[in-house]
């Protein structure tokens, strides 16, 4: 069990992170710069925070009332940076062996042997890290902590330095570890592909504060507030006014339109939508515009042959803030061939996502 | 034939001189390197130009404040000479002050360069690992930053046997016990002495020579370290 609870003070913001976390991959993902890393290196005692408290398995690590402040040498973090950081003047057998600590040199060389044969590194035992591959360089970090036998893993965006043809295997690899590993695991990352495809919960760190831990489904599903939703992946957002909420109907004035969802709380001051749910349509049924929840709009750019088309449009919004749509769609589906002509998309009221902050 | 006759003190003298001046320079340049380059930006302006003064002073300055502090006048000569009977000037180890100040620059200067590129997530990830910190800078600091550590020790070995302004205040010169090559040669040149003065200016040249190829060879070391970094090999 990892307890955290501190306050940093950084050039231009506070740092103020909370969270527990229990045998369970946990994500924290935050824009560059939202202190992300930061966070790792507190809790790693690479840092010290300005006030708050630091638990882990029942181990204070950091009391500001109690003035205790454990060493990074004696807190057993298993840190993975961001570059990896192997020491560039050592072999890869020998960056192996100082991730043994002094007090278990005992059959060294043959957990050393064993370490290189689950991290598939046999062969590579005399290389120096700049002949290795990015794939490579982390298996040797992610072997150099493992023989270090540490409490917790805690991963710098494993995945981001790494080319697009190797992040699949990566991420395989990472899974069985984590698999194996049934400890806590915390990942930071500004990417939401990699929180989607490790983590178990995920907590949003923005403007410095992090939001409560949800699962990733539910980040998914209901980020909690607008940034939550960029970082969530959301694009298409618009300040809305509720019109009925019994009957779940609100103005949604970036678009231009009244559109109508039974999720409509009554805090609700945003809505937004992901660009894949909006779908084309060319009905012109009994139903008025506002039960099919219908958007006129004009396309303004498009781009992408592959399995999706993206679409840039406008709304009736005009100049109104988020006034554009972002829009996803399967070329046969919609069969919008003439840029210039003006057409329809509904959004399903179910895929609406609405904010109060 | 000269060289029987020679007299070979100077480039002994000079060559322990300049040999016991970069061991203390080694160790203290990459002591005040290390923790100089950490600190904040308004201390570390302060000391650094403090530390590189002597770099651009005249060695004659150098000289004049070292006689001051160290002279049999001083608080420190005069206590020596009390308690020791030892003085500190006009011996030949008063010449491993003068060419410990004014080398002492090129080797602070150039490690701290060294440091200042080190990447610190090296250091942090020998921490989390539990190394202790002094077995983190000698294993993996001053290997990573050997290159910028070696051209310093280099370059203040060669300053330091090259060292006369300071020196000559300082040390003097008296043939068979104070004598370096520089101050030598200044000798020789005075007395007229030319063919001697040829001898040990060809040897100073060519001890220079050495330096300088040594510098250049660890400069292509570095340059051609990754010649196929780039290249993918999973």
């Amino acid at each position: 069990m990892l307890i955290v609870n501190f306050v940093k003070h950084l050039h231009s913001f506070d740092l103020i992170v909370d969270f527990q976390a229990k045998s369970e991959v946990l994500g924290i993902l935050g824009p560059s710069g939202c202190g992300k890393s930061m966070t790792l290196k507190c809790i790693a005692g690479i840092e010290k925070p300005d006030s708050g408290y630091i638990e882990l398995d029942g181990v204070v690590l950091f009391d500001s009332v109690k003035n205790i402040n454990l060493s990074p040498q004696d807190r057993h973090m298993g840190y993975l940076f961001q570059h990896y950081a192997l020491f560039p003047t050592m072999t890869v057998e020998q960056n192996l062996l100082a991730g043994i600590r002094p007090e278990n040199t005992e059959n060294k060389m043959s957990e050393v042997r064993q370490i290189i044969t689950t991290m598939k590194l046999v062969g590579l035992e005399n290389k120096k890290p700049d002949q290795l591959s990015g794939g490579q360089k982390q298996r040797v970090a992610l072997g150099r902590i493992l023989l270090n036998k540490p409490k917790i893993l805690m991963l710098d965006e494993p995945l981001s330095a790494l080319d697009q043809y190797l992040k699949w295997q990566v991420q395989l690899e990472l899974v069985e570890l984590f698999e194996r590993w049934q400890k806590t695991v915390l990942l930071v990352s500004h990417n939401r592909e990699e929180i989607f495809q490790l983590c178990d919960t995920v907590s949003v760190l923005t403007k410095g504060v992090n939001e409560a831990k949800q699962t990733v489904e539910e980040l998914f599903n209901a980020p909690q507030s607008l940034s939550a939703g960029v970082l969530a992946g959301c694009r298409n957002f618009s300040k809305i006014e509720i019109i009925d909420l019994s009957q779940g109907l609100f103005k949604a004035h970036d678009w231009g339109v009244t559109l109508h969802s039974s999720k409509l709380t009554p805090g609700s001051r945003y809505c937004g939508a992901y660009s894949h749910n909006f779908e084309v349509t060319n009905k012109i049924s009994g139903n008025s515009a506002v039960a099919e929840n219908l958007i006129p709009v004009s396309c303004l750019y498009r781009f992408g042959k592959g399995v999706t088309e993206s679409l840039v449009c406008s709304t009736p919004g005009g100049s109104n803030g988020h006034s554009v749509l972002y829009l996803e769609l399967r070329p046969v589906e919609g069969g919008i061939t003439d840029k210039d002509e003006p057409f329809q998309v509904s959004i399903p009221p179910q895929d609406l996502i609405f904010f109060n902050s | 034939m000269i060289f029987p006759q020679m007299d070979w003190f100077p480039l002994l003298n000079s060559l322990r001189v300049a040999i016991i001046s970069t061991v203390v320079i080694f160790f203290s340049g990459i002591y005040a390197a290390w923790h100089i380059a950490k600190l904040p930006h308004l201390f570390k302006g302060i000391l650094d130009v403090i530390l590189t003064l002597p770099l651009v002073l005249p060695p004659t300055v150098v000289g004049f404040f070292l006689l001051k502090m160290l002279g049999p006048y001083s608080a420190i000569g005069s206590f020596l000479i009390n308690t020791a009977n030892t003085r500190l000037v006009m011996e030949w180890y008063s010449a491993i002050f003068a060419s410990v100040v004014v080398a002492f620059p090129l080797m602070y200067r150039t490690a701290r360069g060294a440091f200042e590129s080190f990447d610190p997530d090296l250091q942090y990830a020998g921490q989390t690992l539990g190394m202790p910190n002094w077995k983190i800078f000698w294993k993996i600091v001053v290997p990573t930053c050997k290159q910028g550590i070696l051209a310093g020790t280099v370059l203040a070995f060669a300053r330091a046997l090259g060292e006369y302004g300071a020196t000559s205040m300082i040390s003097g010169y008296t043939p068979g016990r104070t004598a370096t090559i520089s101050t030598t040669v200044y000798q020789l040149w005075r007395t007229g002495d030319d063919a001697q003065a040829y001898l040990w200016v060809l040897i100073n040249i060519a001890i220079s020579c050495v330096v300088l190829f040594a510098i250049n060879s660890l400069e292509a070391k570095n340059s051609t370290k990754h010649p196929v970094r780039d290249l993918e090999r999973s």
